[in-house]
């Protein structure tokens, strides 16, 4: 399955990408501690459409500069994650979370 | 009509008021508040969304009638729910006033969405007040808001409230009152894209940081309590003990209070029969009505119990939580982790589990756990399965302990949990590819459930439960007696009287469909009144085989059985009745949940189909395996 870094993701490119872009969402662990840096699904993600699933994420307040933390997993396959956002916790599964791009907290505690 | 006559027309008729807001901010708490006692429950015109509405008394003695809008997020509508409260905001929808005012209910501890909703609100153009509801958590968590400064800034006025309490209610009454004084701008709204979207956030987030202190002592509760029900293991853990908590006493505390109802109604059938003759007229009233209707009713205590626990679950907040635990194992299925809750009420009765299935939001999610709930095994399929299984299940202990006949009983219940999933991932692989809807879901904050809003939602369930039970059920059973009673049996017949009725001579043209897979005659007939309920055809052998009814010869009967039936054809009827649809109610149920007799029709074919194959099947194996 193709990772949404693989796409090609216009805006948040300062030249040096992986800053810039950050890492999925999906991909980080429990105690995860960061920032989101785009909200982005790609139009070929299935379902109801990229768009859709974008505003979504968007509505449920997963928008750029976002302070954001993994708190729970769920038992298989570490599937669905439940995310401290700002002041509320939000749970969604790893295959939306692909669309959410994350820079990790420069100093994480703990 | 004169502006004047228009402006006092406008006085004397009650303001109309719609309440909107996100999720778990409180907003029927406040509607309750509001209301309290004179709110009337239906369903939206066209649509299975509730419609809620009250009326509230302000101070000056004048009425306002309060519209409770379901919860969303943003007017850009995603279930149908959102989409009522969209054309509602709007002004658009169908048979509906335009409301005159549009309070907006908000969770004073978490406001950023809330303040998203009344930026995208204030495009409706209508007056508009801001309800910042809990405002005593919020307090007691050192949070600061700068009401007035926010008022200003947003350019909305604002009113703090604790709907639990009833604390600020008047004052809000007086705000809306106000605010429906000044003048409607024209609706603006459009659905927005997504940078729309993202420009909303920046605004909510800038009215935030101007007018917000941070909370100095945040609530630590929810987390301390999610570290142990969200916990991989632990929190499944919890999850099994709550449901058997809850199964318990659904069985335990309803069960005696239904067995004092199932006497109550039987007492009242000999009572009302011993005055009447012998008779179309007696069998009418004392089987049609009081039995029929009666045995429907009986299930009202368990439907209590069990709102009880899923109305207070939800109340508290644990419900988001157990969707979340159960979310994979459901997704496995195609399912939303929310279809976990309604499929396992099945259980006890698919009446109550199919009505649960309205905490799931989108529509084919929904439409599938209610395609699929009546497969799981109800309590109305026990005692054919006891009939059964102690008619030809031998009594014997494997190792000495396991009983073969609670095997059995425990792979009839597996058949049903495994074929429930089975079809739902069918349907979902098969017809419904692609539309799986994202799970994407708040964990509110646990909060205290409020006795009063629980015992109110759940008087609500069980009169719904009563008004169908006392139109539609009511209906089917008429129906049904009639197909067994008419026509009646002529003077001195031999064969028992059913033989003659409808029923016997549907049952007899049935035989030659049903013999491929092992029914006999009276099988075919028994089917019949097994329409009504599926334990009436245990009544129904009794009577095609002539055994007297009663609990006490359910033995005999079982022995009559295993004289007449082969085994062959006693496993194909267990197949037929794990799969059959043999449950008038539960597609009444269906029709009234879905507003569409398209729902129940297929509901009623793949199940009656899935029966057929199952039973042929099973026939088929246990007459090449010898046991015909």
């Amino acid at each position: 399955m193709r990772r949404l870094s693989d796409f090609d993701i216009p805006g948040g490119d300062d030249g040096r990408a992986d800053a810039g872009r950050g890492a999925p969402l999906s991909d980080a662990r429990k105690g995860f501690i960061g920032t989101i840096v785009l909200v982005r699904t790609p139009e070929t993600a299935g379902g109801l459409g990229g768009a859709e699933i974008e505003r979504r994420l968007l509505e449920m307040g997963f928008v750029e500069d976002a302070p954001v933390e993994i708190v729970h997993e769920g038992l298989f396959g570490r599937d669905p994650i439940a995310i401290k956002l700002a002041d509320r916790t939000v749970a969604l599964r790893r295959r939306e979370a692909r669309s959410v791009m994350v820079r990790a907290a420069a100093a994480p505690p703990r | 009509m004169s502006a004047a006559d228009l402006a006092a027309e406008v006085e004397t008729r009650p303001l109309r008021v719609a309440l909107a807001g996100v999720p778990n901010c409180g907003k029927t708490a406040l509607f309750n508040a509001l209301t309290g006692a004179r709110q009337k429950v239906a369903n939206y015109a066209g649509v299975t969304v509730e419609r809620k509405e009250g009326v509230a008394m302000a101070p000056d003695g004048a009425r306002l009638t309060i519209l409770d809008l379901p919860g969303t997020y943003s007017l850009r509508a995603r279930s149908p729910d959102e989409a009522v409260t969209r054309d509602a905001v709007l002004g658009q929808l169908a048979g509906e006033t335009p409301p005159d005012v549009i309070v907006c209910v908000a969770d004073a501890t978490s406001l950023r969405m809330a303040l998203r909703l009344v930026l995208e609100l204030k495009a409706a153009g209508r007056p508009l007040v801001l309800a910042l509801n809990m405002i005593d958590i919020a307090t007691r968590q050192g949070l600061d808001i700068d009401v007035e400064g926010l008022a200003r800034d947003l350019g909305v006025p604002i009113v703090a409230t604790v709907a639990t309490r009833r604390r600020g209610v008047d004052v809000l009454i007086a705000a809306v009152q106000a605010a429906a004084r000044t003048a409607s701008a024209p609706a603006t709204w459009h659905e927005p894209s997504s940078g729309e979207i993202r420009a909303l956030h920046r605004e909510a987030e800038r009215l935030i940081k101007a007018h917000v202190k941070p909370p100095k002592r945040p609530d630590t509760w929810t987390g301390r309590l999610d570290s142990v029900l969200l916990h991989p293991v632990g929190g499944l853990a919890v999850l099994l003990v709550l449901l058997f908590v809850m199964f318990q006493a659904v069985f335990l505390a309803a069960g005696p209070i239904n067995d004092v109802m199932t006497d109550g109604f039987n007492w009242l059938a000999g009572a009302v029969g011993h005055g009447l003759p012998d008779g179309l007229v007696k069998s009418f009233i004392c089987d049609a009505l009081i039995s029929g209707v009666g045995s429907v009713l009986v299930f009202l205590p368990q439907i209590m119990v069990l709102f009880l626990f899923i109305i207070l679950l939800e109340d508290v907040g644990y419900m988001a939580r157990a969707a979340f635990l159960m979310d994979k194992i459901m997704g496995g299925a195609g399912l939303h982790g929310r279809a976990f809750i309604p499929l396992l009420s099945s259980h006890a009765c698919a009446i109550p589990g199919i009505m649960a299935t309205r905490v799931i939001d989108q529509k084919r999610d929904r439409l599938t756990t209610i395609l699929v709930a009546p497969l799981t095994t109800c309590s109305a399929r026990i005692p054919i399965y006891t009939l059964i299984i102690s008619g030809f299940v031998p009594n014997h202990h494997l190792f000495g302990w396991v009983s073969e006949q609670g095997l059995v009983m425990l792979g009839l219940y597996a058949t049903g949990i495994v074929s429930a999933l089975t079809v739902a991932f069918v349907i979902r692989t098969v017809f419904w590819r692609g539309a799986s809807e994202p799970f994407l879901m708040e964990l509110p904050a646990y909060k205290m459930p409020d006795p009063l809003n629980v015992a109110r939602l759940v008087l609500q369930r069980a009169e719904i439960f009563l008004r169908r039970a006392g139109t539609i059920i009511l209906s089917m059973m008429m129906l049904v007696w009639a197909l067994s009673k008419i026509p009646l049996a002529p003077a001195g017949a031999k064969d028992p009287a059913i033989d003659y009725s409808f029923a016997g001579i549907i049952g007899h043209a049935l035989q030659p469909v049903l013999a491929p897979i092992g029914f006999s005659w009276q099988m075919s007939v028994a089917l019949i009144p097994g329409m009504a309920a599926r334990e009436v055809a245990v009544g129904a052998l009794g009577t095609v085989y002539a055994v007297g009814g009663g609990d006490d010869n359910t033995a005999v009967l079982a022995t009559t059985l295993a004289g007449h039936w082969s085994l062959a054809s006693a496993l194909a009827f267990l197949a037929w009745y794990v799969f059959a649809p043999q449950c008038a109610s539960t597609l009444g149920v269906v029709k009234r949940e879905t507003n569409s007799w398209k729902w129940p029709a297929i509901l009623f074919g793949y199940m009656i189909t899935l029966a057929y194959i199952a039973a042929f099947i099973t026939y088929h194996v246990a007459l090449a395996l010898g046991a015909g």
